[in-house]
């Protein structure tokens, strides 16, 4: 069986534990970077990761983006989201597209 | 087109030929695969869309009842109620193909009848709130991630399908094309300048015969 990890602020994922995640509370770069490539390399399927933390690693996100594990997912913390999330839908759209067709009307 | 050195001999001409053959199958075939995997990306994607608005919005009804919680609870508490946590949650990959693409399907066993970890004692509703909506997002959760994945392996695989397919439509084939036009002219050439002076030779030969 494959686990879930979350890496995010102590605010953000505490509430995470209750279901069984792995949590990685930081907020420091260093830190965040570990826990993604210690997560990324035992048998972890789905690696969720809040915006703030995702702004950090944004290179290393991009080279798991290739492989079908670990999906390394952006959700918003506890402070709401600023759409980063919804950007790398657009990023990936404008990849395969080469133009975003499905947003740019709103 | 620039021609780089190509043999003007038939048996080159057969083994372009050939390759303009092959070279025009697979370019079909490219075509075909990469409208359709544009059209699995876009419904995958639209799904992807729709669930993760969805899921940021309950996602942040969940952090707010937690926000309530962690006010009316001291820090320990809090701490110490989920330190242990019933169960982890695990997930099964089973992959899906899509034109070949290998996309991962995340499967959870969903028998978690008791969720709460700590008594009921020192603990605020709240937090239970908002434990137990966090669990009903658990199976949302899951499916964003297996969309997302798969919107992104997909655009992969669309990008390098798109380029194969330009570089047979507007290099190869070109350059196949030219190259056997060019080796026909030059064949062609070769023999009207035989035949030419097949011509001569038979002239010279009829003028050395009349002078006898």
């Amino acid at each position: 069986m494959y686990r879930i990890g979350i890496i995010g602020d102590r605010e953000s994922v505490l509430c995470f534990k209750a279901v069984g995640f792995d949590v990685s509370d930081t907020t420091e770069y260093e830190e965040a970077r570990l826990a993604l490539e210690n997560f990324a390399s035992k048998n972890y399927a789905i690696i969720y990761v809040t915006e703030q933390i995702a702004k950090m690693l944004e290179s290393e996100i991009e080279m798991y983006k290739e492989s079908p594990t670990p999906a390394i997912i952006v959700i918003p913390n506890n402070r709401g989201s600023d759409g980063m999330g919804m950007r790398a839908i657009i990023k990936s759209v404008e990849r395969a597209v080469g133009a975003d067709i499905l947003f740019k009307d709103e | 087109m620039a021609i780089a050195n190509v043999n003007p001999t038939r048996m080159e001409l057969t083994r372009l030929k050939k390759r303009l053959v092959t070279a025009r199958r697979g370019h079909k075939l490219l075509k075909d695969k990469r409208d359709e995997l544009m059209k699995q990306f876009l419904e995958v994607v639209r799904e992807n869309k729709a669930l993760r608005e969805s899921v940021e919005s309950r996602l942040g009804e969940v952090y707010d009842n937690f926000l309530i919680a962690s006010a009316i609870m001291s820090r320990q508490v809090l701490e110490q109620s989920l330190m242990f946590p019933k169960y982890r949650a695990e997930v099964d990959i089973k992959t899906k193909n899509i034109m070949s693409v290998n996309v991962p399907v995340f499967e959870t066993d969903e028998n978690k009848s008791d969720l709460y970890s700590y008594g009921f004692y020192g603990t605020s509703q709240e937090l239970d709130t908002s434990v137990n909506r966090l669990s009903g997002l658990l199976p949302d959760l899951l499916r964003l991630a297996e969309k997302e994945k798969s919107a992104q392996l997909l655009a992969v695989e669309i990008e390098k399908t798109r380029r194969r397919v330009n570089a047979l439509e507007y290099v190869m084939i070109p350059q196949f094309e030219d190259k056997i036009k060019f080796i026909k002219m030059k064949l062609d050439e070769n023999e009207r300048s035989s035949t030419i002076r097949l011509m001569k030779v038979k002239d010279m030969m009829i003028q050395e015969a009349r002078a006898k």
